[in-house]
């Protein structure tokens, strides 16, 4: 039985649909991840999930438990970390992992015993009694997801983990979360729009504008693509465009400043594509399949539009 | 659900937030002792009451009592705004405990410290030649618990309607002035205009002045309990049921 279960959810805020009939579930054990830019229900879905958010129509259940009809019981068999900082920052370390304890009602020779023991697995043993406010934000991020695990819960939510941090503190708290789910064994449910992230999932589920539109291993989605793709800047992209699609039998997708063609072998394609092309090219860019690949081959669209998704090389 | 151990570690928190708050424990000590010993004194010199048998700086005693008991259980339920700004409310509304429990929790610890501090304002009653005895300061310490409750109560149900800090302040500040002045901590109420004196009348801690006037001023006289204690009790406990109720309503009702 899956531990997660959700079926044709619906949200609406304000008559218009965050959430338009969302289905997947999550096994137990699992590293689950919800890909997708920001604004498409990522955090709805989750905060859904975590009885925070009620919903108009279908079901959702956490650990065998409705969202809506037993909301005590989904709540104490989940952890969360949330994308912002939820940490009290005048209390010390200690100090809030205390509280956290004495919330999830336990008992208090085993609150001492395993916040002593997660302190020494996010390293934070030499600070327990440092006061918050003084810590990086990576120590705060470790600190917290040390606190969602306290009291062993069943799925541990992670709601953007790494938002905000430093490329390097992201990967440490990544490589952290991975060896901690490796000893505690429980399940993961994370959103992420962070594509590497996303990679390191057992299975994750594409969301964009309120709709799942892709759900498996990262690998098999990329495999489906079956094939490579080409990233290609020209003098005219709509002439360049035209004359792809009427020389090759492709239909290139249009992307920022550019276009994007699937091909099934890039090394042997490109020769052909530079022979053929009256358009002159000022740019071209083999890709293997990412998951970037995935979601603009699904959408038509960059999932982010900061950063250097689909890089183009002169 | 409804679980104490909770109720316990959300009010031991806002203790520990306060003694660490170095600032805030200075003006909270320092606000009742310029109002007594600055304004108290100067009125004194210019209002004469003696011939009431009670000295101005002795009978606003009570008054600022009242005071240190509005402005901390008022600013206390800063915390639900705090906490919600600072993402940390989160954490608890996650936690497998009722909303109703969260809201005890708020209410116990924003209750305890203004009765701590009233407490501690008590020290100075022998400098003014007030008698306190045991027996009067037990009853302060019920009468306080039960204003402190009222107002704590009042304040969380308003800061649970409010999103930002500055909107606190604002608000807050807009409902503790009147509430001190029309408290009978500075005059007896029963000297302001009819008009004014319905709002006294709807006014906690007015019954809560008048109650500590009841321990701290006892005797005869323009200047000492307007009211009869029973009646001072039994308005401030109506006021914190019907508050404690409305403020488990919000928080129940919103997510």
């Amino acid at each position: 039985m899956p531990i997660i279960h959700v079926e044709n959810l619906i949200k609406k805020y304000n008559g218009t649909e965050a959430v338009k009939g969302v289905s997947f579930e999550v096994n137990e054990g699992e590293v689950f991840g919800f890909l997708g830019p920001n604004g498409a229900g990522k955090t709805t879905t989750i905060n859904i999930l975590c009885t925070l958010l009620g919903f108009d129509s279908g079901t959702a259940t956490v650990n065998g438990f409705d969202c809506k009809k037993d909301p005590h019981r989904v709540r104490q068999s989940i952890g969360l970390v949330f994308q912002e900082m939820t940490l009290d920052n005048e209390l010390t370390a200690y100090e809030n992992l205390k509280f956290h304890c004495y919330m999830y009602n336990m008992e208090k020779r085993l609150s001492e015993e395993r916040i002593a023991e997660i302190l020494e697995v996010v390293g934070l043993t030499d600070r327990k009694k440092d006061i918050v406010k003084k810590f990086s934000g990576g120590m705060k991020r470790r600190l917290e997801i040390a606190r969602g695990l306290l009291h062993r819960p069943k799925v541990l939510f992670l709601d953007e983990p790494t938002l905000g941090l430093d490329p390097q503190t992201r990967s440490h708290v990544w490589d952290f979360i991975h060896s901690l789910m490796k000893r505690e064994g429980n399940t993961v449910f994370m959103t992420t729009h962070y594509m590497d992230e996303a990679e390191a999932c057992d299975r994750i589920a594409i969301i964009d504008r309120g709709r799942i539109i892709a759900c498996d291993r990262p690998d098999a989605l990329k495999k489906a693509l079956r094939g490579d793709t080409i990233y290609l800047k020209t003098a005219d992209n709509d002439k360049a465009a035209v004359e792809i699609e009427s020389k090759f039998g492709l239909s290139p997708k249009r992307i920022e400043g550019g276009l994007s063609l699937l091909v099934e072998s890039g090394e042997k394609f490109i020769p052909r594509l530079f022979e053929k092309l009256e358009t002159g090219i000022s740019s071209i860019n083999l890709k293997r399949p990412s998951l970037e690949d995935v979601f603009i081959n699904l959408t038509g669209r960059e999932m982010r539009n900061e950063g250097p998704a689909p890089r183009m090389r002169p | 659900m409804f679980s104490y151990k909770a109720i316990y570690v959300i009010t031991l928190r806002e203790f520990k937030r306060f003694f660490r708050q170095r600032g805030r424990l200075i003006v909270t000590a320092a606000r009742p002792l310029i109002w007594l010993f600055i304004v108290g004194s100067g009125f004194t010199r210019l209002i004469d009451t003696e011939g009431e048998g009670v000295r101005y700086i002795q009978f606003i005693l009570p008054g600022i009592v009242g005071m240190t008991i509005l402005f901390s259980s008022i600013f206390s339920t800063i915390s639900v705004v705090w906490d919600r700004e600072f993402g940390f409310l989160r954490e608890m509304l996650v936690a497998p405990v009722s909303r109703v429990t969260i809201v005890f929790g708020k209410l116990l610890s924003g209750t305890a410290l203004s009765v701590f501090q009233g407490a501690a304002l008590l020290i100075v009653a022998p400098f003014l030649n007030l008698h306190i005895g045991l027996t009067e300061f037990v009853a302060m310490v019920f009468l306080m618990f039960l204003v402190a409750l009222a107002i704590t109560a009042m304040g969380l149900f308003v800061a649970s309607f409010l999103t930002s800090l500055e909107g606190f302040n604002v608000i807050m500040n807009f409902i503790v002035l009147p509430m001190f002045f029309l408290s009978g901590a500075l005059y007896p109420v029963g000297s302001l205009p009819e008009y004014i004196k319905v709002f006294a009348y709807i006014n906690p801690l007015c019954y809560g002045v008048d109650a500590f006037k009841h321990i701290l001023l006892p005797g005869h006289g323009a200047l000492v309990a307007e009211f009869p204690i029973a009646l001072d009790i039994a308005f401030i406990a109506a006021f914190s049921a019907l508050f404690t109720f409305l403020s488990a309503l919000v928080f129940e009702r919103r997510k």
